[in-house]
């Protein structure tokens, strides 16, 4: 709700009112820049030429037989692309001169020499096709390949053209995680590749000793034949030499490569010995036991070492690996699984995105009291897609040149010690100060040339930020890589000392260990999440190449309707119109099926939105439908499950039928928010579950499964389900078993309220006061459960913060002297009653307030099941409708 | 109150006629706004002992020890070793090392002692051969001795070395021990009831401790179920079957003699009727209370408060719980609470009546309000009690509900709160809201300024 667009929109502080600067405004740093200036423009309209439906991610190929090809498409599916032709674009992307990566024999050398070339970064984009997008090319190495290497891009492909310059940062940086992460399996795999080739040639060299040796005994000394076989032996030989050489300049990889990045390759350090070993002896069994003996790695243990033919040449027939062998298994499958994240995470519209990425930024600030009503986003899911921000924020990694820092140090073995590893890095990473100036300059530079439009060309931002670093060698750039540099080396020194006196410990599983180690990983990232946002949206401004709206002024537009029809929102005042777009009022209803909240617009597909656009609006119409047992489904949360804010949104929608259905609505949602636990008795479970569902989104410290929420009890409950559970849906069972429950609810009658669904009575705690009126009206105007939903959220997170300022004001519970607990008292009362609350809205924000406490202290102590249950001798009081 | 929720007409009666009092739910001078639930035992909690200002220890038939803090509710240490229920647990303080040291003695149905650390959680002592169950424990400071009843009186030192031990008495009946500083331990037997009390003498002057029986009380027509010491001059003991007698320490003479018949007027309406059925049992003095002056007795479901030094009844009200009240105590701001079988605890508040000849209000089962003197008129047990000048009456000011089971008893912290026991395994600290907020706050700005804010 913080960043909810109606909020932030409004913000932009810019030249309308460059003479005043309201105070209330938030800091520049949080802003969204507004929507272009463009005539006619719907803002959620997709640009109508494209040929594919959302935005996707295409890995291409320059396959060295057939050309460039598309491999893959993130999400897989036919309907994302639509007609778009992926041939056509991969051609278009991978025709780019990139990389001035030469292979084979460089003069001067007489080797095959291997060329680490940095991944490019590009925006290409295609006006005909109306695709615009960011390229990222990369290498990988293939044994078999023409000059041991197979250029590969991934692409990320949009209809908004500003949508990947203006996050191209972002995407850069998260594509360079996945880029690194697959070079690293790469180059586990390509190592591993040449360690057989090796074993193969040694093998082979040993074959060919002998049988030369045979005939120099047969034949003698100069026989055609062996003459042949010498020159075959010397061409094994070279090849062995050549191969070694390959092997060595991959294991030199991260020392060659002077820019942050390294990888490991412990466990192929038998491979050392063995060559140590081969210039002792050449007894093929002896060797080769030692290469059984010394390979921990257990899928080359059962390798047997082939003969090669001395014309196993290139052929064009071959069948060239695919993506996953080339890469290890797993770092491919992670890659296509943080693919699929940066999909999600680019997901819908450019505002959408600001939004989210600013409503993160401010959300993780507030910790301490946003568990109260926000959703709590820490599935893994979210957490990766955090990391995804998190990074993004972080101004090292939007350089490009400093992306590469993402990839960790890879062990071939082991993913965990990488991942630990990595989170000792991200220490180091948020130890650097935030060298915001490089931030400033670097968007300086890409907005520069992104203001040139017309030419739609491509632009490196490789060549940018080097031309920068050459320019100011005195720029925190420099100073930052160097400074990376020197980490980076000791946890390489560290990694190779610690690993190559013991391989044997790499044995452990590695997929367990690596879940584990990414956790805590996470967690590290925690942390360090509130000192790198601050930088987040900095680099977004600089984005900014078309002029900014003019703010429109905003107008008081709570709770009103807006009736006209989406037409007229093509003409006239551009700056009413996204006065109307943001405002409370919602969306125009009605035929205009393009016109979607962006949040549902982005999370589902084309489908999905036609479905749940008729679904809303058919929850719009129905509203004055009094029946709450016609219910198309019972309650979207399942208990247990991770509540979505998709859910709660739907939850908006029973909410809002509530409201609407029971005058009484407010005094049941006091209760909720006071702290009284509801009961919510009825014998139909779907009714029941409904008004659960419907109440669920009052309920503070709802939790991240719903836990303080029980949607369906059959049985009794006892006084700590009443400390646990803050909502009830209880069965009214007629026969004498429900006696017992009957007995628990009159029982414990004074903590709880009970709203009969049955009989349609509420009996609770009286209310008074006008907070939430507002928030519960029931005539209310709004008639989407979305719009509702945000609206709930906007005064609950007033209340939450009515409590935050309540819980933090040292004067008002520090006791002035030591017997002073009477004026403490007092001076509570009076500073609720300032902020304008009555006795009864004073509970909620008193109980909000030790809710945010508890948290504060991490409460829960050893022993103790739950924290501590407050609750009033008020008389409660019986409505009715 | 709750026929709504009933739906039907006719059962929402039962509720209400099983309630001998209904205060409502506007309850000002009930200052228990926040609980907090202890759960760790497995059974029936039973006992509660209070270590220190902030530490208690529970213990009941799991035969586990528990030791708590109050303030936070901190489950700190667990005494596991004996292997059945716990029948009897006492503090035991001693000096160690310059400064007082207070451990815990237990005693179990498996015929065990044991001594604990309450810090550490070690047993320290044990003792396993008895050859009865020990019922009831007794510490005698100033002698650094403590003794257990079971089937016999043993004296036993610090380092739970038996120093003497009684012959058994009259086939294993039961044992009540006072020694002359009015210590007293009381004991029933499942064998046989024994109706007086036994004076055992103590003897220190010789080399070897002995324990010999000097007089016996058989002024007690049936089982004594309690007593207690008032203060240096007086002891008093409850029976079966509601006599309330006060002696004298010194010479073992009766100072005051009250039968609590609880009787009823006859044709007084449906309620009289009912409270008129009553069995013997619901005569019974279960537990004495009392400060030095006052007595608060647990009579039956009924309360009665006792003034030992004017030797007259203070107050008392006949029902005050629904069931047979386990546990009474008197309160520093001179309020009585009372914990029962029906699971509520009940506060109560002496107050003067107005006039004595003030009719009783009808509506005994109304709901909110009144009830203080509807007691008056339907529990005027005898006129020897309404005879008494200055006669005040118990008023409810306030109820905890909580429990599912009865509750066995409680120990009051002040402030601090109030700890309750109970069969349904489960503890209750019930604090004072407001209080323990500002404690929180108080200690939330402790934090800030160590971690140097948010």
């Amino acid at each position: 709700m913080i960043g909810s667009p109606d909020v932030v929109a409004f913000t932009k502080d810019d030249d309308f009112g460059d003479s005043y600067t309201d105070p209330c405004l938030l800091p520049a740093e949080f802003s969204v820049p507004l929507f272009p200036h463009a005539a006619n423009a719907n803002p959620w309209t997709k640009t109508s030429y494209a040929k594919f439906s959302k935005d996707f991610i295409l890995i291409s190929e320059f396959s060295e037989q057939v050309g460039p090809q598309p491999l893959l498409t993130i999400p897989d599916d036919p309907r994302v692309c639509g007609t778009f032709d992926l041939n056509y674009f991969s051609l278009r992307i991978m025709s780019v001169d990139y990389q001035a990566s030469f292979v084979g024999h460089p003069p001067g050398c007489s080797y095959p020499k291997l060329n680490f070339v940095e991944d490019s970064k590009v925006v290409l984009g295609d006006s005909k096709e109306g695709a615009f997008a960011y390229v990222h090319h990369l290498t990988l190495y293939d044994l078999e390949a023409r000059g041991f290497v197979r250029p590969f891009c991934m692409a990320y492909i949009s209809a908004d053209e500003r949508k990947i310059m203006q996050q191209f940062q972002q995407l850069s940086s998260g594509f360079s995680k996945a880029s690194e992460s697959l070079k690293s399996g790469n180059r586990k795999a390509f190592a591993n590749e040449l360690e057989k080739k090796l074993q193969d040639l040694e093998y082979t060299r040993t074959v060919l000793h002998k049988e030369t040796e045979l005939q120099k005994m047969n034949n003698g000394c100069y026989s055609t034949q062996v003459i042949e076989k010498a020159n075959e032996l010397a061409n094994v030989e070279k090849s062995i030499y050549e191969h070694k050489d390959l092997l060595r300049q991959i294991m030199s990889y991260p020392n060659k490569k002077m820019d942050t990045d390294y990888v490991q390759y412990e466990p192929e350090k038998p491979v050392e010995t063995n060559m140590v070993d081969h210039t002792f002896s050449s007894t093929h069994s002896i060797s080769r036991d030692k290469c059984v003996e010394t390979d921990n790695a257990s899928q080359q243990l059962s390798y047997t070492p082939q003969l090669i033919k001395a014309k196993s040449a290139k052929c064009f027939d071959k069948r060239l690996k695919t993506l996953e062998e080339l890469c290890d298994s797993n770092f491919f499958h992670q890659t296509m699984d943080h693919l699929n994240l940066i999909e999600k995470t680019f997901r819908g519209d450019l505002c959408f995105i600001y939004t989210s990425q600013i409503d993160w930024a401010l959300l993780s600030k507030q910790k301490i009291s946003s568990f109260l009503f926000e959703e709590e986003r820490h599935g893994e899911e979210e957490e990766n897609s955090r990391n995804l921000y998190d990074t993004d924020h972080n101004p090292h990694i939007a350089l490009p040149s400093l992306s590469n820092l993402s990839g960790e140090p890879m062990s071939l073995e082991s993913y965990a010690t990488c991942v630990e590893i990595g989170h000792h890095k991200l220490e180091l990473e948020s130890m650097e100060g935030p060298p915001e100036s490089s931030t400033s300059d670097i968007t300086q530079e890409t907005s520069e040339e992104a203001v040139d439009t017309e030419t739609k060309g491509s632009f490196s931002s490789d060549r940018s930020i080097e031309a920068l670093g050459n320019i100011s060698p005195a720029n925190p750039n420099g100073f930052v890589r160097r400074s990376t540099n020197e980490v980076c080396t000791v946890t390489l020194s560290e990694q190779q000392g610690e690993i190559l006196p013991g391989a044997a410990p790499d044995k452990m599983s590695p997929s367990l260990g690596y879940k584990l180690d990414v956790y805590t990983a996470d967690m590290f990232e925690t942390e360090n999440l509130v000192q790198i946002d601050t930088a987040c949206c900095i680099g977004q401004d600089g984005f900014i190449y078309e002029e900014p709206l003019p703010v429109p002024v905003q107008q008081c537009c709570e709770d009103t309707v807006v009736k006209q029809e989406p037409l007229s929102l093509l003409q006239g005042d551009p700056a009413l119109q996204v006065d109307y777009i943001f405002g409370e009022s919602g969306l125009p209803l009605g035929p205009s099926m393009g016109l979607m909240l962006p949040e549902e617009s982005t999370s589902v597909h084309s489908e999905e939105m036609a479905r749940m656009n008729i679904e809303d609006v058919s929850d719009c119409t129905s509203y004055m439908s009094t029946s709450t047992s016609s219910d198309r489904a019972g309650s979207p949360f399942t208990y247990g499950s991770l509540i979505t804010v998709k859910q709660k949104k739907k939850a908006g929608n029973s909410a809002l039928r509530f409201i609407r259905q029971y005058p009484f609505a407010q005094q049941a949602i006091f209760c909720v928010l006071s702290g009284q636990t509801l009961v919510v008795l009825g014998a139909e479970e779907g009714t029941v579950r409904k008004l659960v569902n419907a109440l669920s989104i009052f309920v503070p410290n709802l939790g991240k499964y719903g836990e303080t929420v029980q949607p369906w009890l059959t049985t009794s409950f006892q006084l700590t389900d009443l400390q646990r559970w803050k909502l009830i849906g209880l069965q009214r069972v007629a026969s004498p078993a429900g006696s017992s429950m009957l007995h628990s609810l009159s029982r414990y009658s004074r903590y709880i309220g009970i709203l009969d669904c049955d009989n349609k009575t509420l009996r609770c705690h009286p209310y008074r006061g006008t907070v939430l009126g507002h928030m519960a009206d029931h005539r209310t105007q709004i008639k989407r459960g979305s719009t509702y939903y945000l609206h709930v959220q906007s005064m609950l997170t007033q209340l939450a913060a009515k409590a935050f300022l309540y819980t933090f004001c040292h004067h008002v519970h520090l006791p002035i002297n030591t017997d002073d607990q009477g004026s403490v008292e007092l001076r509570r009362t009076n500073f609720l009653l300032q902020l304008g609350y009555t006795e009864e809205e004073s509970k909620i924000i008193q109980f909000l307030s030790e809710l945010i406490k508890q948290n504060f202290f991490q409460w829960p102590l050893k022993g103790l099941s739950q924290s501590v249950f407050s609750f009033s001798y008020t008389t409660s009081v019986l409505y009715k409708i | 109150m709750l026929r709504w929720i009933m739906g039907g007409r006719g059962s929402q009666g039962t509720i209400e006629k099983s309630a001998a009092l209904c205060i409502g739910e506007e309850q000002p001078k009930n200052c228990f706004t926040e609980l907090q639930v202890l759960k760790g035992h497995f059974d029936i909690v039973r006992f509660l002992v209070q270590i220190d200002d902030f530490r208690f220890a529970s213990a009941g038939d799991d035969g586990m020890v528990l030791v708590w803090n109050v303030e936070t509710g901190e489950r700190l240490v667990e005494l596991r070793g004996h292997t059945q229920q716990i029948t009897a647990m006492t503090t035991y303080t001693f000096i160690k090392g310059e400064r007082p040291h207070t451990a815990l003695i237990t005693a179990s149905s498996d015929r065990t002692l044991s001594l604990w650390d309450p810090d550490s959680g070690n047993r320290l002592q044990t003792v396993s051969d008895l050859h009865s169950s020990v019922k009831c424990l007794l510490v005698l400071d100033h002698l650094d001795v403590w003794l257990s009843g079971g089937n016999e009186l043993c004296v036993w030192n610090r380092d739970f070395q038996l120093k003497c031990k009684t012959v058994h008495h009259r086939d294993a009946g039961t044992l009540t021990a006072v020694w002359l500083c009015m210590l007293v331990v009381c004991k029933e037997s499942n064998v046989s009831w024994v109706v007086d009390l036994v004076i055992f003498k103590l003897n220190l002057s010789e080399a070897e401790m002995s324990i010999l029986a000097i007089h016996h009380l058989a002024d007690h027509q049936d089982t004594i179920r309690s007593l207690i010491n008032i203060n240096n001059e007086l002891f008093a003991s409850g029976s079966h079957i509601g006599e309330l007698i006060l002696w004298d320490t010194v010479n073992w003479t009766i100072q005051a003699y009250e039968h609590i018949l609880w009787e009823e007027p006859a044709g007084d309406g449906q309620s009289e009727v009912r409270i008129g059925q009553q069995k013997q049992s619901e005569m019974s003095i279960q537990h004495m209370y009392s400060d030095g002056e006052l007595i608060t007795a647990a009579v039956g479901s009924g309360l009665y408060v006792y003034n030992a030094v004017m030797k007259s009844i203070v107050a008392y009200r006949k029902v005050a719980h629904d069931s047979d009240i386990l546990h009474t105590e008197l309160l520093d701001n001179g309020r009585v609470m009372s914990c029962s079988e029906d699971g509520s605890i009940r506060i109560w508040e002496l107050q003067d009546l107005p006039l004595a000849a003030e009719p009783a209000s009808t509506g005994f089962f109304g709901m909110f309000g009144t009830f203080g003197r509807s007691g008056k008129q339907a529990g005027a047990p005898t006129k020897k009690l309404l005879e008494v000048p200055g006669l005040r009456s118990l008023e409810l000011i306030g109820d905890l509900i909580g429990h599912s089971g009865a509750v066995q008893m409680f120990v009051s912290f002040g402030v601090k709160g109030l700890v309750t026991c109970s069969a349904d395994h489960l503890l209750i600290v019930w604090k004072d809201g407001k209080r323990e907020s500002q404690l929180r706050s108080l200690a939330l700005f402790q934090k800030l300024e160590q971690s140097g804010g948010l």
